[in-house]
């Protein structure tokens, strides 16, 4: 077993920066969740980590092993490809032991532990199948177990489930939770689904423009996020942001006027963004006018647009709520819910 | 009347290649068929082929055609093998290799053959540069007729060099069509580039390796004008045979026999490399 250093790493595609001097500790046996847009350089960091791509500066050790300058091969890692890349020209049961075979081991524990590979990840009946005989789902399975079988400490997934519909892709990612569990990897496991990030992930780097924008526990971040761009992006719906100011005790904006009896007194006056996320809003007889928009009833609750000003705003209600598209309400922010942003920068304050 | 349309559109689309290839590939195997097998006389007979093996130059041609074969199509397979898997791994500059590479795309196979001619006759390039550089005192007849090793030497030089890059070419587009990630999957997994050409990139490429190898076999049958141009009638071979018997001795019928042996030898070489080198049902990718 091992841990991951990530230490200062570059890299630029031509002139453009990819990666900006990132550095990140995955401790041993560890979830680490790669999350962000497209563009943000997590599968670049991912395969930086695979060698698949040369850092410009900085360093990777594997454990205590620096394995910057080592071909990917010599890394002793295991990988799951966005595409799979499961070898067309081999049966199931080949592409399993595809790793064990390139590393010449003997021929019976190279059938036994595909054996297990398979029987893992449920593949027995598939093994002298070709991959285009199976549906994507299974395929997504080989590459898994190909990457499994060859015992190293560490697994990379970029993206495993991407190519997945829906459905199956809620089922799989429970079953690699599952298989984590068993075989505790260290794993870097690359995803623009926040909410794959938040399921899986012991912790989450949430990545923008080749930094780490935030890194933390799932819940940790969702409730702290560090700034407006990560509070944006983790949760559905994302979280609400209003702008505006502190005057007198109170936070008002552009159509609203929020009470608020704790705050920083350096704070006042400055143009600050209020962060609220949908389940802390409640629909309340007097507080925040607001217009309803749009009601989405989504079987366990409703989902309410509202207009606070010009702002739209995300409410969760329950399934009964009694709300009705252009009907005027009033909205009620429980203070301790409440998240506070810089308006220029985005980056979170304490009050 | 729209369906109408769509059904027949596609064989309206059709029709020009299909017009192109029967008028100057059908009606001239079919006439040569015929050819083949009417004595001079009229009607159906087998003298053409009977007077094609006894000839005294059949056995020769026989020989030779398949010895440049044998030499010529393995070598051209490894060279652009080589080259191509070169070209592919991307080194700076590897652009310009290409073109280095397809300059004799563009050269006719006898002016090929005279460019060869003009390396290796009596007074070419390779003795004089030789004689220049003082390794030899005399010219070395590279081309004589009782130096057959000189002779198949130069020529399987000479095709190599002409008609290797249309194998690259081929190689190279179907290297492009495997997907990189297939080659990242083989490195991560613990392939050296041996290994991993051997059981990856291989396999992966059998499609291409199928056409080059069946368009070098038909071609190599054919093997015709460098072989004229630098041995002349010192190295008959099949292809040579029939345009000697053709333009020389004035008979189109034993001229259409040795046209329609090739025609078969291409055939079954065809057919065995579909074969062998086949994708198996499968392994095909819906």
């Amino acid at each position: 077993m091992a841990s991951i250093t990530i230490d200062g790493v570059n890299k630029i595609f031509g002139k453009t920066p990819a990666l900006k001097d990132i550095s990140l500790e995955i401790r041993d046996g560890e979830f680490m969740v790669l999350l962000g847009p497209s563009g943000c350089g997590k599968t670049t960091l991912l395969r930086c980590v695979a060698g698949l791509e040369q850092v410009n500066g900085g360093r990777v050790k594997i454990g205590e092993r620096d394995v910057t300058d080592l071909a990917p091969r010599d890394r002793n890692i295991a990988m799951v490809f966005q595409s799979y890349a499961v070898f067309p020209h081999m049966t199931v049961g080949g592409n399993i032991g595809f790793g064990l075979r390139m590393k010449r081991r003997p021929k019976p524990e190279i059938e036994k532990r595909v054996r297990e590979g398979a029987e893992l990840l449920g593949l027995v009946p598939f093994l002298d199948r070709y991959p285009a005989q199976l549906s994507g789902g299974q395929r997504q399975r080989v590459a898994v177990a190909r990457a499994l079988v060859m015992d190293a400490p560490v697994l990379l997934m970029d993206e495993p489930l991407s190519n997945l519909d829906a459905l199956l892709r809620l089922q799989a990612r429970a079953d690699l939770k599952r298989l984590h569990k068993e075989v505790k990897r260290t794993t870097i496991y690359v995803t623009h689904d926040q909410v794959e990030a938040m399921s899986m992930g012991d912790r989450i780097a949430v990545m923008r423009e080749g930094a780490i924008e935030q890194l933390g526990a799932p819940m940790e971040i969702y409730n702290n996020p560090a700034s407006q761009f990560v509070g944006g992006f983790i949760g559905s719906p994302p979280m609400n942001f209003l702008r505006g100011a502190i005057r007198d005790g109170s936070f008002a904006g552009d159509g609203f006027d929020v009470p608020i009896t704790r705050m920083r007194g350096d704070l006042q006056g400055r143009e600050m963004v209020l962060g609220v996320r949908a389940e802390h809003i409640t629909i309340a007889g007097e507080g925040i006018p607001a217009h309803v928009m749009v009601v989405e009833p989504l079987g366990s609750h409703a989902l309410v647009t509202v207009l606070v000003g010009k702002t739209p705003v995300k409410v969760q209600a329950p399934i009964d709520v009694a709300v009705r598209p252009d009907q005027a309400i009033n909205l009620h922010f429980d203070e301790a819910t409440l998240r506070w942003m810089d308006a220029g920068t985005g980056s979170a304050i304490q009050r | 009347m729209r369906a109408r349309t769509e059904r027949f559109l596609p064989f309206a689309l059709l029709l020009p290649s299909i017009g192109f290839l029967g008028l100057l590939i059908v009606i001239p195997m079919v006439q040569a068929l015929l050819l083949a097998v009417m004595a001079e006389g009229g009607g159906l007979s087998a003298e053409n082929f009977q007077r094609m093996f006894a000839d005294v130059n059949f056995s020769d041609a026989w020989r030779n055609t398949l010895l440049l074969l044998i030499l010529i199509v393995p070598l051209q397979l490894v060279l652009a093998l080589c080259m191509a898997l070169l070209i592919n791994s991307r080194f700076r500059g590897h652009g310009f290799f290409l073109y280095i590479y397809a300059i004799p795309l563009a050269i006719s196979d006898l002016a090929a053959g005279i460019l060869w001619l003009a390396v290796f006759t009596e007074r070419g390039y390779l003795n004089s540069t030789l004689q220049n550089a003082g390794v030899i005192t005399q010219p070395i007849l590279f081309l004589s007729f009782d130096n057959l090793g000189g002779i198949l030497t130069a020529i399987v030089i000479a095709e190599s060099w002409r008609a290797t890059a249309i194998v690259l070419i081929i190689l190279i587009a179907g290297l492009q069509l495997i997907p990189r990630d297939f080659f990242e999957a083989a490195d991560l997994f613990g392939a050296n580039r041996l290994r991993r050409t051997v059981h990856v990139v291989l396999p992966l490429l059998r499609p291409s390796l199928q056409s080059a190898l069946i368009i070098r076999t038909i071609f190599a049958f054919q093997t015709f004008a460098v072989v004229f141009a630098l041995a002349g009638r010192n190295m008959p071979v099949l292809a040579g045979e029939a345009y000697t018997w053709y333009a020389t001795n004035r008979n189109e019928h034993i001229a259409a026999a040795y046209a329609v042996l090739l025609l078969g030898l291409t055939i079954v070489a065809t057919v065995v490399y579909l074969r062998v080198l086949g994708l198996r049902e499968a392994e095909v990718q819906r």
